[in-house]
């Protein structure tokens, strides 16, 4: 891609800055849909190499195994302004990809958790992840343009969240409304730099 | 790797080991490469260089910097195999790594600034 204001020509152009977000959660909680309807690109799909040992040794980075599976991810693009841009990933929740979540989640600026409450415990892995690594995250409630079983109270208890935590509805197939959770991440995210300056 | 109207589908899983893409590399070579590093081909880096097919497509599509995972999704190829490739050619000066800031809680100023940028979506 091209970057807009870079010209390939020119030696001044500013090199952007950029930032990533993650989106967890468990298996069609809507994820990639989360991630499609505020990317301006097409959500994109790499895949990561895992080898059978996966979680004995950081196989991340190699690829010497014979016996490789493979993990797919999908990932989106906000430009904020030419300097300045987010990548959002989508990525399994379980527990077994988070050597995976060490590298995606390395100098990230948050993550959402996106629930389905019918299946409220898939995301426990993700929640349990980014509490351990002090990741500032909110929960996302896919309602899925459907009906909502529980309050966001029984389902903030229901999920024990420490500290303040925001657990906010959400619709991932509306731009505005996945755009709306991000929001909220990133307003989590100056509070907790907030309250880490004055800890 | 995928190769219209074979009798294999993805479902086989690779059909070139991914080493055989990273001229029997196993490991990226220096610091840890982040996937929204941008790679971008070194103003020196000219024609006629022994390259890979694959490394050949990095350095063409890094005229301006690139992501590493766009880079990885351009060339359909795994991130740790593109990782290595791009190790690679960094350690021979035909790419410049310009390395993402960690963003965290540490930098109060971008954070501000992807809030109200998101905002006017």
């Amino acid at each position: 891609m091209a970057y807009g204001g870079y010209d390939s020509g020119a030696a001044t152009a500013v090199t952007p800055v950029t930032v990533k977000i993650l989106v967890a959660g468990g298996f069609g909680a809507g994820k990639t849909t989360l991630v499609g309807s505020v990317s301006e690109i097409r959500p994109l799909r790499t895949e990561e190499t895992l080898s059978e040992r996966s979680e004995l040794v950081d196989s991340l980075y190699g690829v010497e195994q014979k016996s490789t599976t493979t993990v797919a991810m999908d990932f989106g693009r906000i430009t904020i302004r030419d300097d300045l841009v987010v990548y959002l990933f989508g990525t399994p929740g379980q527990r077994r990809f988070w050597f995976m979540w060490d590298d995606l989640s390395y100098g990230a600026l948050g993550a959402v958790v996106l629930a389905d409450e019918r299946r409220l415990a898939d995301c426990f892995p993700s929640i349990d992840y980014f509490e351990r690594n002090n990741i500032p995250f909110v929960v996302a409630v896919n309602s899925f343009g459907g009906a909502q079983h529980h309050s966001l109270e029984t389902i903030t208890q229901a999920l024990s969240l420490s500290g303040r935590v925001p657990v906010i509805r959400c619709d991932a197939r509306r731009r505005a409304s996945s755009r709306d959770v991000l929001v909220t991440l990133a307003e989590h995210a100056i509070a907790r730099h907030h309250e880490a300056q004055f800890a | 790797m995928q190769l219209e109207g074979e009798w294999f589908d993805s479902e086989a899983g690779p059909v070139v080991r991914p080493y055989a893409l990273t001229g029997g590399l196993t490991r990226p070579s220096g610091q840890r490469l982040d996937l929204i590093d941008l790679v971008r081909a070194a103003r020196t880096a000219g024609r006629n260089l022994p390259l890979s097919p694959e490394q050949a497509e990095v350095l063409q599509r890094c005229q301006i910097p690139v992501p590493l995972v766009e880079l990885a999704a351009d060339l359909n190829l795994p991130t740790g195999v593109v990782r290595i490739l791009v190790s690679d050619l960094r350690d021979r000066g035909l790419v410049t790594i310009h390395r993402s800031k960690p963003v965290g809680l540490s930098d109060l100023k971008i954070l501000q600034e992807v809030v109200d940028g998101l905002r006017r979506l």
